[in-house]
């Protein structure tokens, strides 16, 4: 029986969901945010996210979907601060993340983009370090306690055999694994991933988002991942969100929002949605034209 | 592991004084007239112990009156170039920045020259048309460097740069409108040269240098994070258009104290803070301090050169440095290359 040949999943009634380890309370809450660039000559404003809710308890894994375009970075600015909602709420246990400092906004939020760019070389230990930047003053010369705790996130990160390699001389998924290394050396109380599985092979990716789902439930981490890895996001996610054209067009756990018709129109495609044994749906491009 | 420690600091910066110090007394004894060491030290000792008296009124001549101020100048104006050349890397995030990047140079030359032309009879008054030559370029490129509320390095480089290319343009026109008259002063405000000896106190140039050095020096740290970016550096926690603008001030003051009272000394703003870098590591905190202390040896070194090597006639210090940090530039390319 090939793929094409099986009945649309029709996901949300009958699939037992991916086991959800229990959330813990409300970290972030999107609270009908919405963002549009402003006018210029008196046009009407272009929205890049109409108003969107959801909220991202502690020890969940939430990942944002949707095709390029689609007002993804928009709303992991409007999470992370960079960007003040045009409408609506971002709260970082009840406060307003954009209205906070750069420094307490670091102290509670980390980001992990795409990649970084080195101007000069630099050892990992040094770059792992400058996850402790918020929380000292002064020139930060670090302490003791410093040193442990990014020796720590070296671990959970599985980075600790890099220690003294120098940045620009590792690998695309050892250096994957030392920017979340910072990341969590920020001790962050929400971690927000942009495109984290850019470039890395998929026993990578893999490792990554099972590192993730797990650093989420034993250190309380609400996680956010911006991705285009369905598959991944399903296995992995506790919950979905997914928005195209600045639309957010459902928000619920993988087995809900991956119905076959939906996913097709958003992402344009022909995609066939099918539920494995533990009802994770899995994607499949189904090649042959309607 | 070895993370930078006050200790670790201050043992480098130590070690370095203690270099600049050297390289200052033997250029103590270079000179047109060689002063021998046994000599330079007695004369050091009896003035150390208030029995200047006692010394030769020729040696005291020159060795206080001429060599000494003039290697004092050359350490203040070797540390303000190095620490501007750093700041700008950074702030630019292009390792091929220097203190003249953004035509803080060409604005000193050009009101240097102008006041040449309007003022010739008084010479004191060219450091400060340089000053405020430095400065409007600085405000211009500013300006121009503004987008969305803060500084953004790609238009303050191209803002500069294209700043920098009109003024050269400018000087230029001047240079061959206005024939013969004070051509080789012109050539100081463009090549480089300590040995006029500055009208303001070199305390006063002291002061400004050890304040805006220190005032960069409080962003250190956030510099560090700059390095992997703006947007990063802000989820970091730094105050980004702050650290930014703090940093281009300052830049401008050093660059502007350097070249008004020496013209626009080449290459030892944009080597030495690699060369430290190469040595120390590319953390702020540590690199601040090693470039500045670097910069004055470096710029010691060149002086006591361009006096001797000819002697009696004096190269500008800007050619010795020239001639040395493009050869160095070069291996330091093809090193980081290989």
């Amino acid at each position: 029986m090939t793929v094409q040949d099986q009945t649309p999943a029709q996901a949300p009634a009958a699939a037992p969901a991916a086991p959800l380890t229990r959330p813990g309370p409300v970290r972030i809450s999107v609270d009908l945010a919405s963002y549009a660039y402003e006018p210029e000559d008196g046009a009407a404003p272009l929205f890049t996210l109409e108003a969107t809710s959801f909220e991202v308890c502690q020890r969940e894994l939430v990942a944002i979907l949707g095709p390029n375009g689609s007002g993804k970075s928009t709303l992991l600015k409007l999470i992370s601060g960079t960007l003040k909602p045009l409408s609506g709420r971002v709260q970082l246990e009840g406060l307003e993340v954009s209205r906070l400092d750069a420094r307490t906004r670091a102290q509670r939020i980390a980001v992990v983009q795409q990649e970084t760019s080195l101007l000069f070389p630099i050892r990992v230990w040094e770059y792992v370090q400058q996850g402790r930047h918020p929380h000292n003053r002064g020139l930060r010369f670090e302490s003791k306690e410093d040193g442990e705790i990014a020796g720590h996130a070296l671990a959970e990160a599985g980075a600790e055999h890099l220690r003294d390699r120098w940045m620009h001389r590792i690998s695309g998924g050892e250096k994957q694994r030392v920017i979340l290394a910072r990341a969590l050396t920020q001790q962050p109380l929400l971690l927000l991933l942009d495109e984290p599985t850019l470039h890395l092979d998929i026993a990578a990716q893999v490792d990554l988002l099972r590192r993730l789902r797990r650093l989420a439930a034993a250190s309380m981490y609400a996680v956010v991942v911006v991705t285009h890895e369905l598959n991944l996001a399903a296995e992995f996610a506790d919950r979905i969100v997914l928005l195209d054209r600045g639309k957010t067009l459902r928000v619920g756990t993988p087995a809900e929002v991956y119905q076959q018709d939906l996913l097709q129109q958003v992402f344009g495609t022909l995609l066939h949605v099918d539920l494995n044994r533990r009802g994770v749906p899995k994607v499949v491009f189904s090649g042959k034209e309607a | 592991m070895r993370p930078l420690t006050p200790k670790r600091l201050f043992v480098i910066s130590a070690a370095l004084t203690g270099i600049l110090l050297l390289v200052a007394v033997f250029s103590l004894k270079f000179g047109t007239r060689s002063i021998s060491l046994v000599e330079l030290f007695r004369i050091l000792r009896d003035t150390a112990m208030g029995r200047s008296d006692q010394i030769d009124s020729d040696f005291r001549l020159i060795i206080f009156g001429i060599r000494l101020p003039r290697i004092v100048l050359a350490m203040i104006v070797g540390a303000a170039l190095s620490v501007a050349g750093a700041s700008f890397q950074a702030l630019l995030r292009n390792p091929l920045a220097d203190p003249y990047v953004l035509g803080v140079s060409s604005g000193a030359a050009l009101g240097a020259i102008l006041s040449l032309i309007v003022a010739a009879r008084s010479p004191g008054a060219t450091p400060f048309a340089a000053f405020v030559g430095a400065a409007a370029a600085s405000a211009i490129v500013y300006f121009l460097g503004r987008r969305g509320g803060s500084l953004d390095s790609f238009a303050l480089l191209l803002g500069g740069v294209v700043t920098a290319s009109f003024l050269s343009a400018v000087i230029m026109f001047l240079m061959t409108t206005i024939s013969g008259r004070d051509l080789r002063g012109m050539a100081f405000w463009l090549m480089g040269d300590l040995t006029t000896s500055s009208p303001i106190p070199l305390r006063w140039l002291l002061l400004v240098l050890v304040i805006t050095i220190g005032v960069i020096y409080t962003t250190a740290a956030d510099l560090n994070l700059l390095l992997s970016g703006e947007q990063e550096a802000m989820h970091l926690g730094v105050d980004v258009a702050r650290v930014k603008l703090v940093v281009f001030l300052g830049a401008s003051v050093l660059t502007g104290l350097a070249v008004s009272v020496s013209g626009a000394i080449g290459y030892v703003g944009l080597l030495v803070p690699h060369v430290m870098r190469l040595f120390f590591g590319s953390d702020y905190r540590v690199l601040i301090p090693a470039t500045a202390l670097g910069g004055a040896i470096a710029i010691v070194i060149a002086d006591t050169l361009a006096r001797t090597i000819v002697a009696p006639t004096e190269l500008p210090v800007g050619a010795m440095t020239a001639m040395v940090g493009a050869p160095i530039f070069i291996l330091l390319l093809r090193r980081r290359l290989s």
